[in-house]
């Protein structure tokens, strides 16, 4: 090959990289600076409403990795099951969102939180009240666009960004 | 006096930085030039074709998700028209362009990839691909905010999409038209006429066209040697046939052109984009479809133009709720068949740029 | 302007330093010898700081910022940790030249800033040799870098290393023959002279030679577009696949003192040295270092590798003969005026322009089967 452009090219590429230079950097510095996370985020925890649930395990069985287990007894006087144990196990669990999807009754959720590392493994399986909502166990609007109006705007990298190209 | 040589074995992979992911070639070099090359994988074989027999319809398209993990939405799409083929199930009109528009984006945060990744491998030290993974940070954004997740979207179904498109996104959308073909622009004066990018990669492992229809190669690959096949023209899915795009395809075959037919596609990509976010109607964006499909016994084929190349899905049904055999036609798996005939008589740094230009994903190849 | 004249009352002269110190030469050796090993160790770390800073800014990142102010510290961090590493050798090294390795890499690198002039005359040595040593010298490295490809017994390193020595060996030559055109002016090899001779840089002076010797230089010490003997993406790290700990420490401080030595080199030798107005000479000498280093890093973020074929093609077919011509035309110049030189400035930059446009023209690479 011939040098036919004689360095243009090289130069075309340094002018970019230099240009870059006094370009805002993008790294977000994570454990002090978070962004807000999509709305509909399917974060690493499941939230389960006791109350609405009728122990009727379609959840368990659409669950592509069986990580759900519903365990219920039934109540004659009313006539209902009554769940005994709700179970899932976290560790196996590859957050598809497929049981929030096929549950008739609305008593399951996905979490809207996303540092859920856990440090023994025991603690990865939760039960029951484990389960449930709280101040800290935010639901997410995942499949469920009442709750994803009140959550905060997911922040946009094509926002942050604001120079306008040349 | 001559000297008295012989040639040795490199083992380039499964863990190597160039081999983007756990793909092993074991190559016989003589001084750096490679006489011989056997490319081995497996290294990240999961079954996933035997797990999809005991899973529901819906609950294999988890699984897809982990094929080509660059390009979830195409194997969601993919694999959602096989089923939608197999069992007869309609799609209603926003759906379709919801997946258009879906899908459009995937290609290009996955060509992004590919070309940073090419480039990184022609030794332009992390600067492309940085880059690169920044836009595909916005693409990442926009599909966070319709289905929840980065990588694994899981967001298309038989018979349309999982979730209505929020209303932050269409805005978002058209954001994104508007600074991408100036990002796209500057890339391609950062390396495009590099002298020494077109020294490396110009002439280099040129895939004739005799050869890339023998191995029948697809994607990029396949138009980088010349060929006008494109599967959302040759045999249009979804909507393909309402929109207006070009076929972008290299000349000779060789690393620069399949890496230039990339930055093309895209392009196109956000052509098929602009149109789409014109023309989106409203209305359902998902068919009534029972909790369990069951599909009637038969079998289908479904085929899409991947970002990699043609995706096909072969589903036979034993009207259970599961498919009864599912496979995967992997376009990286035949793209790399044709590497052994790319790589002899180049050298060692070309096999990895050579390596590189395919674009291959492990995902894939192994499954 | 006129070429410099050697006086022989300036020749052999240390204005900075005090004849008549207790112990002499002894003092002197001592002093400089723990100041120049501490600036270069200082400078190195600064180095470490500005390439990673700076890389990252080019690519829309932060680069290190946690230790210390702007992450200052971070080199500070790294050599700890690497120091805190555990030491591993493989089981099929050559031990011996193993451990070797590092060591002879390093020594040489460090020997060069005997020569370098830091200020008028603050150098350990004011060799009338100088730049002769430096070229002697360098080269030493290369021995270390072998032996470690060598002696890992990794089909990786010994890649590595034999594409180092290869490139070496071939830059050497245009290396110094741009040198030579520095000296022709100059008229002497010493460093001190040198700079002392420099009324304009002679980067005007010499811009083809000043090219030849950039080029030439990043080859040398493999920095990117020429660092194939550790390209990650081709050879895993070259020949320091195998080390780690305190050992791979010292290759990493050789890389970044190459680097160095490479942009004193220029500085000296093109740039005016420590010579500028105003601002103290230790501090032009740093800020012109700092600059030469900066180019280098700018164009490591840019630019794509070149193959090994293509190494050679450039050093043999491209920087050789333009070197010779560059060499010859300077001794014409300095046998035809050799004292109105003023105007040889335009008359050098577009003599440079237009040979490397034709060479370009006529440049050739990849067996000659690659048309662009
Ligand atoms: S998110 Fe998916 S894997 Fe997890 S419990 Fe629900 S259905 Fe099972
Ligand atoms: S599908 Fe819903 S209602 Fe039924 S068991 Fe699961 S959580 Fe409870």
């Amino acid at each position: 090959m011939k040098f036919e452009r004689y360095g243009i090219g090289i130069a075309k590429g340094l002018r970019v990289t230099f240009k870059h230079l006094f370009r805002r950097p993008v790294t977000v510095q994570y454990p002090e600076q978070k962004l807000h996370m999509s709305r509909r985020i399917r974060g690493n925890e499941l939230i389960w409403d006791k109350d609405k649930c009728t122990g009727c395990a379609t959840c368990a069985k659409t669950c592509p990795q069986g990580v759900i287990q519903v365990i219920t007894s039934v109540d004659a006087v009313e006539n209902k099951y009554v769940v005994e144990k709700f179970e899932v196990d976290t560790g196996y669990c590859i957050s598809c969102g497929l049981c929030i999807e096929a549950c008739p009754y609305e008593a399951l959720y996905m979490g809207y939180a996303y540092e859920r590392a856990k440090y023994r493994r025991e603690d990865v399986i939760q039960t029951n009240e484990q389960l449930l909502p709280s101040a800290d166990r935010l639901r997410s609007g995942y499949m469920y666009p009442e709750i994803a109006a009140q959550l905060p705007r997911q922040t946009l990298l094509l926002e942050r960004i604001t120079e306008e190209e040349e | 006096m001559t000297l008295k040589t012989e040639p040795f074995v490199l083992n380039v992979g499964p863990q190597h930085p160039s081999t983007h992911g756990v793909f092993r070639m074991r190559a016989t070099l003589d001084g750096e030039v490679v006489v011989d090359i056997e490319p081995i994988f497996g290294y990240l074989h999961r079954g996933i074709e035997k797990l999809a027999e005991e899973r529901t319809y819906t609950g294999v398209i988890p699984l897809t998700d982990r094929l080509d993990y660059l390009s979830s939405m195409a194997n969601n799409l993919g694999y959602c028209l096989a089923v939608e083929k197999l069992a007869g199930i309609p799609v209603p009109e926003r759906a379709q362009y919801i997946r258009v528009i879906m899908a459009e984006l995937q290609r290009i945060a996955s060509h992004l990839i590919a070309v940073g990744a090419f480039l990184n491998d022609c030794g332009a030290f992390m600067t492309p691909i940085v880059y690169m993974i920044r836009e595909r940070e916005k693409i990442l954004d926009l599909f966070d905010m319709v289905c929840g997740q980065r990588l694994t979207y899981n967001y298309m179904r038989p018979g349309g999409v999982s979730q209505e498109i929020p209303d932050e996104f269409l805005p978002a959308l058209d954001k994104f038209l508007k600074q991408m073909p100036g990002w796209i622009d500057e890339y391609d004066q950062l390396l495009k006429e590099n002298e020494i990018l077109l020294a490396r990669s110009k002439g280099v492992g040129t895939l004739s066209q005799e050869l890339a229809i023998s191995i029948s190669a697809s994607g990029p690959v396949l138009r980088g040697s010349g060929i006008k096949w494109d599967i959302r023209r040759a045999d249009p899915y979804s909507i393909y046939e309402r929109f207006e795009f070009d076929i972008p395809t290299g000349t000779v075959g060789d690393c620069y052109d399949r890496y230039r037919v990339r930055v093309e596609e895209m392009r196109q990509s956000l052509r098929i984009l602009e149109q789409a976010r014109q023309q989106i109607p409203g209305g359902e964006f998902r068919s009534k479809v029972p909790h369990l499909i069951r599909p009637p016994v038969g079998e289908t084929y479904a085929h899409i133009e991947a970002p990699k190349g043609e995706l096909g899905f072969y589903l036979v049904s034993d009207n259970s709720i599961a498919p009864y055999r599912c496979h995967v036609r992997a376009p990286s798996l035949l793209n790399v068949t044709a590497l052994r005939d790319l790589m002899i008589g180049w050298k060692i740094a070309d096999l990895i740029l050579i390596f590189g230009s395919m674009d291959i994903c492990m995902g894939e190849i192994d499954r | 302007m006129m070429i410099f004249n050697p006086d022989p009352s300036s020749v052999r002269q240390m204005p900075t330093l005090a004849p008549d110190w207790p112990g002499g030469f002894w003092w002197h050796w001592l002093l400089f010898t723990v100041i120049i090993i501490a600036f270069v160790l200082l400078l190195v770390m600064g180095y470490i700081w500005l390439e990673r800073r700076a890389m990252g800014r080019m690519q829309a990142r932060l680069g290190p910022n946690r230790a210390g102010p702007f992450g200052l510290l971070q080199p500070v961090a790294d050599a700890l940790k690497v120091m805190l590493k555990e030491d591993i050798v493989p089981v099929n090294a050559d031990k011996i030249v193993h451990l070797l390795a590092p060591i002879i890499a390093f020594a040489p690198v460090l020997i060069i800033f005997a020569v370098v002039p830091f200020a008028n005359g603050a150098l350990l040595a004011d060799l009338n040799i100088g730049i002769v040593f430096v070229v002697a010298i360098s080269s030493i490295s290369t021995l270390g870098v072998f032996m470690a490809g060598w002696g890992s017994s990794n089909k990786y390193s010994l890649l590595g290393a034999m594409r180092n020595v290869a490139s070496v060996v071939s830059y050497e030559i245009p290396v110094v023959l741009s040198i030579a055109g520095v000296v022709l002016i100059t008229g002497s090899l010493s460093m001190n002279q040198i700079v002392l001779a420099q009324e304009i840089p002679f980067i005007l002076l010499q811009p083809l030679g000043f090219l030849i010797f950039f080029i030439g230089g990043c080859a040398e010490i493999n920095r990117s577009p020429f660092d194939l003997l550790e390209a990650d993406s081709e050879i895993v790290a070259g020949f320091h696949t195998e080390y780690s700990g305190m050992k791979f420490a010292m290759f990493y401080l050789v890389e970044y003192a190459e680097a160095l030595v490479i942009s004193a080199l220029i500085t000296t030798l093109f740039l005016g040295g420590w010579r500028g107005p105003i601002l103290p000479p230790w501090l032009w000498f740093l800020v012109k270092v700092m600059v030469v280093f900066f180019v280098m890093v700018w164009t490591r973020t840019t630019l794509p590798r070149v193959r090994i074929d293509q190494l050679m093609a450039l050093a043999w077919k491209f920087l050789f003969p333009l070197a010779l011509l560059n060499l010859f035309i300077t001794g014409i110049e300095i046998l035809a005026w050799p004292t109105a030189i003023a105007w040889l400035i335009p008359v050098n930059i577009a003599v440079m322009v237009i040979l490397v446009l034709l060479w370009s023209k006529l440049f050739k690479l990849g067996w000659g089967r690659v048309e662009v």
